[in-house]
């Protein structure tokens, strides 16, 4: 089996799950910029984290034989300080022409408030002016239907980024035809106790299609398991699927959008 | 895969699932105190998976969700509850 981790917080997890990752099969990690648990105090904490991501961590992956890609942005979680943000969207550019670059994320809304909205859409400004692939997060729980929507709207307003860059990430049963029928990528996060189990990613695959979907362990300091995509994959091939399918599915799709990215085709 | 495959693959877990969802229930209405929202969102929510309708699963997502379409002013706080405050539903006996 082989299959690509399209989105891991790979800075808060151990050697042991690099280890465990490339003895399952993984090619490539690809990590989204995220909330370190608490909110940074100014842009220079975000750019060390940028030097972490874009640095120090593809080193810490190719130790494991694994390729280690990343999204820049900052998140939603810290989006309400505008100043900030805008003080970290001004120092992203920098960081764009690294190798190992995949795009602006993760990206979106969290509360669904004005300011998260407004960096947002800076973001995604961002994006559109330096060809950017995007990765969103949506809310979690009851925030995630309304948030889904003003992103959606947001993104149609703008109208610059094509549908086909941008995946919207953390869809479940009431998300994903929204996102699927804009004409977006949609991604599944495999979670034990929140966003979605391996069973209902199978039983999303099998009522919508496997087109434009992945599925992502999104592996941080929370409750989460770095192998949940072998996992899904199992799950699978228990119900049927043939292997063909389900390497389509776990390696061919994110290698498919991401090699939209120069720097993720090159490496392929 | 047929009806029986699924049951197959998946009884003993939803099984599992279920009573520990009926306990859940009883050690609520065990102990003194009234519903919160959440628990009033999940009392609902419930109604959505008796009778033979699809997208169960969906319907029980969009009944716990936030259906208003206006960003909040402002983020107070960082953390999602699980069910949306605003609901001010009836109160229901399950
Ligand atoms: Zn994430």
């Amino acid at each position: 089996m082989r299959f690509i981790e399209p989105h891991g917080h790979m800075v808060s997890r151990t050697t042991d799950d690099y280890l465990a990752m490339a003895m399952a099969g993984c090619q490539a990690v690809c990590e989204p910029a995220f909330w370190a648990g608490f909110d940074r105090s100014s842009v220079d904490g975000f750019y060390d984290y940028f030097r972490q991501l874009t640095d120090y961590e593809p080193k810490r992956a190719a130790k494991f034989g694994l390729t280690h890609y990343c999204w820049l942005c900052l998140n939603p979680k810290e989006a309400e300080d505008v100043k900030l943000a805008e003080e970290v969207i001004g120092i992203i550019p920098k960081f764009l022409d690294r190798p190992s670059v995949l795009g602006i994320g993760e990206i979106g809304l969290n509360k669904n408030s004005r300011n998260e909205l407004a960096v947002f859409e800076k973001h995604v400004d961002l994006a559109a002016r330096h060809g950017q692939l995007i990765l969103i997060h949506t809310p979690h729980l009851e925030d995630k239907l309304k948030g889904t929507r003003l992103i959606i709207d947001a993104l149609k307003a703008d109208g610059r980024v094509a549908p086909g860059r941008v995946i919207i990430d953390h869809v479940e049963e009431h998300t994903i035809q929204l996102v699927l029928e804009a004409g977006f990528w949609a991604g599944m996060t495999l979670y034990p106790e929140s966003k979605c189990t391996a069973a209902r990613a199978a039983d999303m695959v099998e009522m919508y299609g496997s087109d434009r979907l992945w599925m992502n362990s999104a592996c941080d300091w929370g409750v989460s398991v770095p192998l949940a995509v072998p996992r899904a994959a199992l799950e699978m091939r228990l119900r049927g699927h043939s292997a063909k399918a389900v390497d389509a599915l776990i390696y061919g799709n994110p290698a498919r959008f991401l090699s939209q990215s120069k720097n993720f085709a090159e490496k392929l | 895969m047929k009806r029986e495959q699924v049951v197959d693959l998946y009884f003993m877990e939803a099984r599992a699932k279920l009573i520990d969802l009926a306990a859940f229930l009883d050690r609520v209405d065990r102990v003194p105190g009234t519903d919160d929202f959440r628990m009033a969102a999940f009392r609902h929510a419930l109604q959505e998976l008796p009778g033979g309708k699809p997208d169960r699963a969906k319907r029980v997502l969009l009944s716990l969700s936030d259906p208003t379409t206006e960003p909040l002013p402002a983020a107070t706080t960082k953390a999602a509850a699980g069910a949306w405050p605003g609901a001010a539903l009836p109160p229901i006996a399950n």
